[in-house]
């Protein structure tokens, strides 16, 4: 094992001209949560789709447990193995019962036998709350509950780091603290997670550190007691005033 | 003027043998049409610009084309190329690779119609390109574009009618045979439309039954 669970270079990112992303770098040690928050628009998003590569960098370094993703003799497939990835519109598929799409990627692409991919599916299900429902179509369920199948899904092929890219900014508000707590869960387990989002509570309780996008850059990283209770960037403080009331 | 019903009736036997015909033709371009259409369709939207410039290059040419004249280019054309074919071949051929065309078209716009986190997910998961297209991408994509699918079987077998201009003795050209004879033309075009009708009828009722068979809520 590397030093580093995530450790990004001098990350550039633009669409066409438009630069999203001008010069971040972030490390994140292994068996930390780190939370990633800014206005919409701010890059924090792009920056965490950058990170398993399903966006391509226009310069810097991304090195995924040491492994630079982008060097030419490395498998970009064989990287995000290793990373589990959560979206904000959890991206189940739609066509394969809740199981199937748990069993999918480590029987297709850890070649791993069905009925290991199913027990071990089937023991994630069990951890999120929701293995009573393994053969339930994506369809029949809530919000919340399709998110934490997501988790599932992430961690049945077992990833070294989780990224949330606001896992919970499209659900109903009761259905939010569900995939909180499963969250919070995984963080006491020693989860490696990087997590972008909108919940100023969940960053203040559960994060290790907290970093501050504002504008393509990183204005500020600290700990939630530094970030939240004394912000030393104008922008911080600015941001914090708007979204929550300390 | 009068309807001769006995002068219809008369010609079932001929025209259904026709019909026969039709299917035969229809069949085989379909198939071909869908093997063509599959791997246009799947260029269209394939990450590598040289695949995608020639499928969109075959395809933009086919549409903007007459079936007849592409009927007539493999039929007449081919043997300045020291290519004869059989009638049969000749019709399947054009069909097939005009149909792949038009199939193509539905195969891309069903797969760009699955939304694009469904290929993020994917790949997230360590998936191949590949292997994506085959087990998220494409299942979705077939379920949404069979209803265009069963236009276009119904639309390739009424022009199917067109290969009669080749001496195929399918069902237009044996309605023409027995008019010849008979010169009884409207009984005989309302009995070629009837088998045509019957055709369709059965192909739209195929792709219904496919689609419920296939549908699962999203």
């Amino acid at each position: 094992m590397s030093e580093w669970a995530v450790e990004v270079k001098n990350l550039r990112k633009s669409f066409d001209s438009n630069l999203v992303l001008d010069d971040v770098s972030l490390r994140v040690h292994f068996g930390e949560v780190v939370a990633i928050i800014g206005a919409s628009g701010s890059g924090k998003s792009t920056f965490l789709r950058c990170l398993n590569g399903i966006e391509d960098i226009q310069g810097g370094e991304i090195l995924i447990d040491g492994v630079n993703i982008h060097a030419p003799s490395v498998n970009l497939n064989k990287v995000r193995q290793s990373i589990g990835m959560i979206f904000q519109s959890f991206n189940l598929f739609p066509h394969m019962n809740v199981i199937n799409n748990l069993v999918l990627a480590p029987v297709k692409v850890k070649k791993m036998s069905q009925k290991e991919a199913e027990e071990i599916s089937l023991k994630f299900l069990n951890k999120v709350g929701l293995g009573e429902k393994a053969q339930a179509s994506p369809s029949q369920l809530s919000g919340g509950q399709k998110q934490r199948v997501a988790i599932a899904r992430a961690l049945a092929m077992s990833p070294k780091v989780m990224m949330f890219d606001e896992p919970t900014s499209a659900l109903d508000p009761e259905t939010v603290k569900d995939v909180l707590d499963v969250m919070k869960e995984l963080a006491i387990e020693g989860m490696t997670m990087v997590v972008v989002t909108h919940e100023m509570g969940f960053a203040r309780e559960v994060a290790d550190r907290v970093v501050f996008i504002d504008n393509g850059k990183i204005v500020e990283i600290g700990t939630p007691q530094e970030i939240f209770y004394s912000p030393r960037n104008e922008r911080t403080r600015m941001f914090l005033s708007k979204v929550i009331n300390i | 003027m009068t309807f001769d019903f006995s002068a219809l009736f008369r010609a079932i036997p001929s025209l259904f043998w026709g019909a026969t015909v039709t299917v035969r033709v229809t069949g085989l371009s379909i198939a071909l049409g869908m093997v063509i259409g599959i791997i246009a369709g799947l260029a269209r939207v394939w990450p590598n610009m040289a695949l995608r410039g020639i499928s969109s290059a075959y395809i933009e040419l086919i549409r903007g084309t007459p079936l007849l004249v592409q009927i007539f280019i493999v039929y007449f054309g081919l043997p300045a190329l020291g290519l004869n074919l059989d009638p049969f071949i000749a019709g399947v051929i054009a069909m097939g690779i005009n149909s792949g065309a038009y199939i193509g078209e539905i195969v891309r716009g069903g797969i760009e119609s699955v939304a694009k986190g469904q290929m993020e997910a994917a790949r997230s998961l360590g998936l191949t390109y590949v292997q994506a297209m085959r087990h998220i991408i494409l299942p979705q994509a077939t379920n949404r574009i069979l209803p265009a699918m069963g236009n276009e079987f119904i639309a390739l077998l009424k022009d199917s009618s067109l290969v009669s201009t080749i001496a195929i003795a399918e069902l237009t050209r044996t309605g023409q045979i027995i008019i010849t004879r008979t010169f009884k033309s409207f009984e005989i075009w309302i009995g070629v439309a009837m088998f045509y009708f019957i055709m369709t009828y059965a192909i739209s009722r195929i792709v219904k039954f496919s689609e419920k068979r296939l549908r699962y809520s999203e």
